[in-house]
């Protein structure tokens, strides 16, 4: 892994400016201009996709490490401005500026007060977003997933509904707690480097001993597992959810939770392997515990809004356990299932955010019977619905089918014969399928069928012009991934094998040096065999 | 014109009723009834069409294909690490007979819907969800690889859900919906689990074609990995199971009753609930590599024909009496299927789709003209009004019921006859085992008999009990599918005539089947095949007549004095066993309950009451004590701030 190719037109620069620029614009505009705050957001906002339209187009499937890179000096002590991006990132920065004019337009009715600062929020927060997934530079990482932090906190403590305040603070501590690890443990691996460099290919290539790199694996894993969020550090999500505006929901679960299982791919395993390979059982357990138990958690729920976000641990949970049986398919479903989420929970959001706007509550008793008046609603929830629990022909089909098959292959064929404990996993792991039917099918059969036993459902406006446009775009997006995966997947491809080898490579080397040093002999000479085969592949 | 090639045929096939599906989808409120009408018809047909010409394409050329088979990939569908699954569909003898019953059966359906739901207010909706079905039913049977068949496998049960819930306005039509769908998703678990054994512990490979190749590799892992093959093999019919209402999984079908009656012909009859059969016989290879598997398959079939037969006997509700009669019918293909009958498992699924599609259209025509009346306790005497209905249904019940000469005979005594002869070569299943299976399948047969000729009786013969019906013939669109699938429930057994010379079936369907039946030691003479033909039209023609004695003849107050005699077991068979109550009480309620206290007590206490604001309410009581250092100065904290970062930074470096 390295440098590809380097951006001839800052394209990734402009892809973040030009959201930030809608934002100080906004800055300009009178605060009582509502229309044309919500005209310069969206307007920002779409460039900024058709911007990332152009990293799409010159991105190269072929090319393993970072790609259109820019590089510039920045602060004194070593920290550059380093942007790039590969089939890591790349479908993450597209399901960003994707989602975000989608989300910006939900909220032109939603969300009357305070517009200019709402729409400055949507902005900054997209940028960040962005930010985050394209910086190179462990510092501009960290200014830029801290920047994050501010405008969500606002958009929940501000815009929010009636326990905003708890549900802020508590989302911003919670995640404020993680990140002072992590700027700790960013610290420390500049120190170690000693090369008065924060680039994280610089950082790919210290070399730390297994103690570091369990301490260094907890801090940036810690600030990570609570962004996922991964059981048991995830009962903030419920709380910023259910309070949250529709729109900072959507971008919330749509884009905002990947930050984590991104930094898992990104940071905590690459950068410290062999603490990734000795705390892969455990977070794996965590996963499938989130899958099984928000699963059930989510059953439980009699607020639509709970009912989702629990059900997005679940989620997560699949696509912890896929990048932790670190092979090709399993990552590479993990990453596609991150967007699938990002689809599916951002349209089941946006759709809970239908109904409120029309009764004013999210209690699911409050419904039954809607997909009388609300046909074209009722057809995009049942969509919704399949992605969701991954029907074949939907998103959703894929990403699981790729993590689990990962997961399988993992447990039964990998280097070590079969592993029991991880094909105990899976197989816990797959019931996900069959929970998550029950779950989101008992909540569609209480939500549309059924009699109608509450007058005022009788005459429900169906989907607006505006909300069905948004939901028929994110249904394309399902049934596009579902059918083609192919033109994701190659795009991710190149690059998870590079990680996986570098991954594999770099463990088994630490280990050969250790086992050289301390018991030279034949009982080594399998492992080496192994271990070629692993480089090889 | 050119000839276009059997690839395009097959993807129109395929995608003619998807087209319609969508369209008729988009477009519900646009188009006109009519319109939607010759879209939703036209489209199965269009695949009816375009199956036969490619059939007719094939036949002469097949002798020199391998496997004597065609493959149109249409895409690579996924790619990634060693995954590597095109979007392909696969036209061998199998798939062949497959297409065109599915084809045909759904194309006549569907002519009978447009007169049968006339009225509806969704009607393009419905044959939206119709159309969808076909196009999922024929990527199940065409496609080439374990993966599509599961597009196709999931895809159908979607169906499934919307259309038993067709009519969501009520409650438990849309209870029903999604019970069936949770139930076949228990099933596809297991289907999953196999795939990824198949996948990564033997080395195998989704392709059905070259799945086939590599167990025939003596050295491959499914001739040494037997306990493997076996767990596999058992899997897979966990997912058969849920699909073709086996037990355990048996319990969404009579629920599914709640779906318009055409929809119950076409899915919870014809085709879809075959689809675990058929999967079943498309890997047969692997089956027979595994006897404890085909004995628990052939066990499961027995006892679910007959279980079913049993409660048969006492439903009221004529889709109820046909939905567990289907239950016990598919029992029996499964049986075929688990003693290597592969041939006469499918020869008995084609068989009963002409007979039960027509049975279950003729409970449509009955219900249509009384106005939604189910209760055949309210029925009675409707021969005389609706001659059509009645003769057809005459027809497809003395099918089902096993009349010699008519198709149910022939195909249901070639699954008694191999039932009673087969030997699987490892010798692992025991031969009493046989005798057990027989008895039971003999005891469906008669239970089957009598059930339906009850059913017939009561409705047709006789006086009506209603004196406010009104009862008049269906309209031509509902009759002419019901003449012509009554036709095919006459004369679709004498394909399979049970000669060897006259067997065009069995001969047809060889290279599919042929050398897995090697494997199978089927002892047993011809002369015996012809002395079970007489017991079983001995068993049928007395099932005739105890119903005729019970419901006609002078023993019509027995029914009655016998559900009073053994009130407790007529209780138990109205009841069905109990088993729906069952496992509400076993399964339902635990997880309920598990899933609520692990909202309550683990979630909201001990989560996020103890651990998360646990220690925020100790520091805000300590802050208590700290707030007088908090002295809003912002010059101080930020000082404080950097000077507390130093000190970690330090202490860590």
């Amino acid at each position: 892994m390295g440098i590809e190719t380097r951006a001839l037109t800052p394209i990734l620069t402009l892809t973040l400016a030009l959201p930030m620029a809608g934002a100080l614009l906004l800055a300009l505009v009178p605060r009582d201009r509502a229309l044309a705050h919500k005209v310069v957001s969206l307007a920002a906002s779409l460039a900024a996709f058709v911007a990332s339209l152009s990293i799409w187009v010159n991105f190269d499937p072929a090319l393993a490490g970072f790609q259109l890179v820019e590089d510039h000096p920045w602060l004194a002590f070593g920290a550059r401005y380093t942007v790039g991006v590969d089939g890591i990132s790349l479908l993450l920065v597209m399901l960003t500026t994707f989602l975000t004019p989608l989300t910006i337009l939900s909220a032109w009715k939603a969300v009357e007060k305070r517009t200019r600062e709402f729409h400055i929020a949507m902005l900054v927060l997209e940028a960040s977003m962005l930010g985050t997934l394209v910086a190179m530079d462990l510092l501009l990482f960290f200014v830029f997933w801290e920047i994050m932090l501010v405008p969500m906190y606002l958009i929940i403590g501000v815009w929010g509904g009636e326990r905003r305040i708890y549900a802020a603070v508590k989302f911003f501590l919670y995640t404020t707690v993680g990140s002072v690890l992590m700027m700790v443990g960013i610290l420390y691996l500049y120190q170690q480097g000693g090369s008065d460099s924060f680039a994280y290919l610089d950082a790919l290539k210290t070399d730390l001993d297994l103690r570091q790199q369990l301490w260094l694996f907890a801090a940036f894993g810690l600030a990570f597992a609570i962004k996922v969020p991964l059981f048991p550090f995830h009962t903030w999500l419920p709380d910023a959810h259910v309070e949250a505006p529709t729109a900072g929901s959507v971008i919330l679960a749509g884009v905002l939770l990947k930050m984590g299982t991104y930094g898992f791919l990104r940071f905590a395993i690459p950068l410290f392997p062999d603490a990734a390979g000795a705390f892969a059982l455990p977070v794996m357990l965590l996963a499938v515990v989130g899958i099984v138990y928000g699963s059930f958690v989510a059953w439980a729920q009699d607020d639509v809004k709970k009912l989702v976000a629990y059900s997005s641990v679940a989620h997560l949970g699949f696509v912890m356990l896929g990048m932790f049986a670190l092979t090709s398919e399993a990552v590479q479903g993990s990453i596609l299932q991150m967007v699938n989420h990002g689809i599916s929970t951002g349209a089941l959001f946006l759709l809970v955010g239908v109904l409120y706007e029309r009764r004013h509550t999210r209690l699911i008793a409050a419904y039954g019977g809607i997909a009388r008046p609300m046909k074209v609603f009722a057809f995009f929830l049942v969509v919704t619905t399949l992605s969701s629990i991954g029907l074949p022909g939907t998103n959703g089909f894929i990403g699981e089918f790729l993590i689990l098959a990962g997961t399988f292959r993992e447990a039964l064929s990998g280097p070590g014969g079969t592993n029991a404990t991880l094909l105990a996993l899976g197989v816990v792991a797959s019931t996900g399928v069959v929970l998550g039917a029950i779950y989101m099918l008992t909540m569609v059969r209480k939500v549309l069928f059924g009699p109608i036993v509450h007058a005022e459902n009788e005459s429900l406006p169906d989907v607006s012009f505006r909300e069905g446009l948004i939901l028929a775009t994110l249904t394309v997006v399902v049934f596009w991934i579902g059918v083609f995966p192919n033109a994701f997947l190659s795009r991710t491809s190149a690059s998870v094998d590079a990680l996986l080898a570098a991954y594999k490579g770099r463990m088994v080397e630490h280990r050969m040096v250790r086992m050289d040093e301390a018991r030279p002999g034949p009982s080594d000479a399998p492992y080496r065999l192994a271990a070629d085969a692993e480089v090889a592949e | 014109m050119p000839t276009p090639s059997i690839e395009t045929l097959l993807a129109v096939v395929v995608l003619a009723p998807l087209a319609g599906a969508i369209v008729n989808g988009l477009l519900s409120g646009v188009l006109s009834r009519k319109t939607v009408s010759v879209l939703g018809v036209g489209a199965p047909v269009v695949a009816l069409g375009a199956a036969l010409w490619a059939i007719l394409l094939w036949l002469p050329l097949r002798a020199s294909l391998p496997d004597q088979a065609v493959t149109a990939v249409l895409f690579r569908w996924i790619e990634a690490g060693p995954v590597a699954i095109d979007l392909s569909l696969y036209l061998d003898p199998l798939s062949a007979v497959m297409a065109l019953v599915v084809t045909c059966v759904g194309s006549l359906i569907h002519l009978y819907s447009v007169g049968y739901m006339h009225d509806d207010p969704s009607y393009a909706r419905y044959f939206s969800h119709l159309n969808l079905f076909m196009f999922a039913m024929l990527l199940l049977v065409l496609g080439r690889s374990l993966a599509v068949l599961f597009i196709g496998w999931e895809g159908v049960g979607l169906c499934s859900y919307l259309l038993i819930g067709f009519w969501f306005d009520d409650m438990d039509k849309a209870i029903a919906g999604k019970k069936a769908f949770i139930v076949n998703r228990i099933g596809d678990f297991g289907f999953l689990l196999a795939l990824f054994f198949l996948l990564f512990h033997l080395d195998g490979s989704l392709d059905v074609p070259t799945l086939r190749a590599a167990v025939a590799d003596p050295a491959s892992a499914f001739n040494t990995d037997g306990a493997m093959v076996t767990l596999v093999t058992l899997l897979l019919f966990v997912g058969a199971t849920g699909k073709s209402a086996q037990i355990p999984l048996y319990v969404w079908l009579p629920d599914a009753m709640a779906g318009p009656t055409p929809v119950s012909a076409l899915i919870h009859a014809a085709t879809m609930v075959t689809a675990g059969v058929y999967m079943i016989a498309r890997l047969n290879f692997l089956y027979v590599l595994a006897p404890v598997s085909m004995a628990v398959v052939a066990s499961v079939g027995a006892a679910t024909a007959i279980f079913a037969a049993s409660i048969g006997l006492v439903q009221n509700d004529i889709k109820k009496v046909l939905a567990y009669s289907t239950v016990s019918q598919l029992g029996y293909m499964v049986l075929g299927a688990g003693v290597g009958a592969f041939g006469a498992g499918v020869f008995h699924l084609m068989t009963h789709a002409f007979f039960k599609a027509c049975l279950f259209l003729g409970a449509g025509s009955v219900i249509h003209a009384l106005h939604g009346q189910q209760d055949i306790r309210r029925m009675g005497g409707l021969a005389r009004h609706m001659p059509f209905t009645r003769w057809t249904f005459l027809v497809a019940t003395m099918a089902i019921a096993g009349v010699p000469l008519l198709s149910g005979f022939f195909s249901k005594d070639e699954i008694l006859f191999k039932t009673l002869t087969f030997r699987h070569a490892s010798g692992v299943v025991p031969g009493w085992l046989n005798a057990v299976w027989f008895a039971l399948a003999l005891g469906a047969a008669l239970m089957t008999a009598l059930y339906m000729f009850r059913l017939y009786f009561l409705v047709f013969s006789g006086d009506s009990r209603d004196p406010h019906a009104h009862p008049h013939e269906s309209p031509a669109s509902m009759t002419i599918p019901l003449i012509v699938l009554a036709a095919g429930a006459a004369l679709a057994g004498y394909v399979g005539l049970p000669d060897p010379s006259l067997n065009v079936w069995e001969h047809f369907l060889a290279p599919v089947f042929g050398g897995a039946e090697e494997a199978i030691h089927a002892t047993g003479s011809h002369a015996l095949e012809f002395a079970l033909m007489g017991v079983s039209s001995v068993v049928a023609v007395s099932g005739i007549a105890l119903a005729w004695w019970l419901y006609r003849g002078a023993g019509r107050d027995v029914p009655a004095r016998l559900a009073a005699s053994m009130a407790g077991l007529h209780r138990t068979l109205s009841n069905k066993y109990y088993v729906d109550e069952a496992y509400d009480l076993a399964v339902v309620r635990p997880l309920k309950a598990i899933a609520h206290h692990a909202w309550k007590w683990i979630d909201a206490g001990l989560v996020d009451g103890l651990l998360v604001n646990g220690p925020a309410r100790l520091l805000s009581a300590l802050g208590g004590g700290v707030r007088r250092l908090a002295t809003g100065d912002v010059q101080a904290y930020a000082a404080a701030l950097a000077l507390g970062l130093a000190v970690i930074v330090f202490l860590f470096l």
